[in-house]
């Protein structure tokens, strides 16, 4: 009992940092309910980046290997997550709420007949968990029932794991898939092109809202001083439905939730949704033409200014700081 | 195409949401109901894909009597007929789930669309969990939905870019905001709602397990942030990012 088994997301064999948060809340997790946390690293081939997460604090990594797993789809990692997880007798299994986690998991649940608590926050000593609902306006205290129990966990609410001296062991397993049961096929993925840092990743975010009024400001106004700042970039959900950019640029409830030292908000009125996906940011800054702007109420410096004047200001200011 | 859409009664997303002071629920005097916007983008695909080759649209929620307002928009924006699963029972997504695989089971539709996720509870698991108890392949987040004979192709948001993915019918597609732009029901389609088939079943007839594994012990508001402290100028701003925060 209380054995935890960690969904461990890699990207071609590299593991972001939202990975490295589930590897340290099923740490903690696994400590509160004296058990072990065992990692799995799901793949054709997935020895090597096995290897890498080994070294986070893991009692052990499994290598969940088949041919079904090079392409992520939902119905085979479902199966052989699910089977391992009866195998090793885990009770919980968890992963980063990630796009993938997302998808995944409720999958995961249903395949074991598990209850599941999305995106938790915090772990508590009862057998509870804490997950944000409502935009997190409400935040919902939760217990799970049942030998088996399944949590995503919200990226930015917890730390990320720290490599160690030592590595667990790995062990090798091939999937249990039955593959005439698979129905999905992978047919293409168009990476958003960029050089900036990831939203999820960075330190820095300087994003914007409707308030910049056109895609070319994006670029005119707001980009100079991202890359002052080698920040990511990021955008309210108006600008996106306005199409001023692509959409995996959204901060909010229902787009990407950060939490990054520095958010800076311009144009942004600050809409709840929105707030959801940042409230959370250690230093936030708002720029807006308008006063009244929800924003202001969450930001720890405000300036009422028209953005077209306020940002290339402070690109210059930053840009006199790097080089006094 | 004979299309399933499992929509959800949740406050305006406009409203602002307070929490009971002995935490057992959020206040709702006051509060305006409406179909989870997620769900209606799941309704306007449904009726898209019904309008470019025939078929059939049905409507279900699992609720109390009141749910039915929104099946009646659901019906007025164009769909064919809505089932009532009644309970005032407070369920979790995997009894919802279960419940939604058995009325799947008895209409026997091509595609399951609905909402990627309920704004009250923000779970989205609902079509995942169908999707698993039907033994059917899902896609998730869709921003696109492309038909070809049985063969269907959806473009999915995901982390870092778009990706596709294809399958054969019976499929679960959950909608993401990008899908469409939802229409309004128009004042024929309210009259010609009124006399559109509601069905109601009662949720315990169903032969289904509905005890809640995922409970919900308490509900509190956040933590406050303190904020709205204003700066005069640009130069002071990131004088005090760099001086005072010490972020840059």
């Amino acid at each position: 009992m209380g054995d935890v088994l960690i969904f461990a997301e890699h990207q071609g064999g590299h593991f972001p940092k939202s990975t490295l948060t589930a590897v340290h809340a099923g740490l903690e997790l696994a400590k509160k309910r004296g058990g072990k946390a065992v990692a799995v690293v799901a793949g054709d081939a997935p020895e090597a980046a096995a290897g890498e997460i080994a070294k986070y604090g893991v009692a052990k990594v499994i290598a969940l290997a088949h041919p079904a797993l090079k392409n992520y789809l939902a119905d085979a990692h479902a199966q052989a997550l699910a089977a391992l997880a009866k195998k090793e007798g885990a009770e919980f299994v968890m992963a980063t709420a990630t796009a993938m986690g997302k998808d995944l998991f409720p999958r995961l649940a249903a395949r074991l007949g598990a209850g599941m608590a999305s995106e938790i926050t915090a772990i508590n000593d009862d057998q509870t968990f804490v997950r944000p609902t409502y935009a997190g306006n409400v935040m919902a205290t939760v217990e799970i029932d049942g030998p088996i129990k399944v949590l995503t966990v919200r990226g930015t609410a917890f730390d990320a794991a720290k490599p160690g001296d030592g590595a667990a062991p790995v062990e090798k397993q091939n999937a249990e898939i039955d593959a005439g049961a698979l129905k999905m096929e992978f047919v293409s993925f168009n990476a958003t092109k960029s050089d900036r840092p990831q939203l999820t990743e960075a330190r820095i975010i300087v994003s914007g809202g409707r308030g910049l009024k056109a895609g070319e400001n994006f670029k005119a106004v707001l980009e100079p001083l991202v890359d002052e700042l080698g920040a990511a970039m990021g955008a309210s959900r108006a600008a996106v439905d306005a199409g001023f950019v692509p959409n995996d640029l959204q901060v909010g409830q229902t787009g990407k939730v950060v939490a990054p030292e520095l958010y800076i908000a311009v144009g942004i009125s600050g809409a709840i949704q929105h707030l959801a996906g940042m409230k959370d940011s250690k230093v936030i800054c708002a720029i807006n033409k308008d006063e009244e702007a929800p924003i202001f109420a969450v930001a720890d410096y405000g300036l009422v200014a028209d953005l077209f004047k306020a940002v290339p200001e402070i690109t210059e200011e930053i840009k006199k700081l790097k080089h006094s | 195409m004979k299309i399933l859409v499992p929509i959800k009664r949740v406050p305006d997303p406009a409203t602002t949401i307070r929490v009971l002071p002995d935490g057992t629920g959020i206040a709702t005097d006051n509060v305006k109901w409406v179909i989870n916007p997620f769900c209606e983008i799941a309704i306007e695909e449904a009726l898209r894909i019904k309008e470019k080759q025939t078929g059939e649209v049905i409507l279900v929620t699992v609720g109390q009597s009141t749910w039915q307002e929104q099946l009646r928009t659901g019906l007025a924006m164009g769909a064919d007929r809505a089932i009532l699963v009644k309970t005032d029972a407070a369920l979790d997504s995997l009894a919802i789930a279960k419940i939604l695989a058995k009325i799947a089971g008895d209409e026997k539709p091509d595609l399951i669309i609905l909402g990627k996720q309920a704004i009250d509870d923000d779970a989205n698991q609902v079509g995942q969990m169908v999707a698993e108890m039907l033994g059917w392949p899902q896609a998730t987040f869709a921003s696109k939905i492309e038909i070809a004979a049985d063969k269907i192709s959806v473009m999915r948001e995901v982390d870092g870019g778009l990706e596709t993915i294809a399958f054969k019918i019976p499929a679960v597609i959950t909608a993401d905001l990008r899908l469409n732009e939802p229409r309004y029901a128009s004042l024929p389609g309210i009259m010609k709602a009124r006399k559109k088939e509601l069905k109601e079943i009662a949720a315990d007839s169903l032969g289904v397990d509905l005890a809640p594994k995922l409970k919900v012990k308490t509900l509190a508001a956040p933590p406050k942030r303190q904020g709205g402290r204003k700066v005069a100028s640009a130069q002071e701003m990131v004088s005090l990012l760099h001086t005072e925060a010490k972020v840059i």
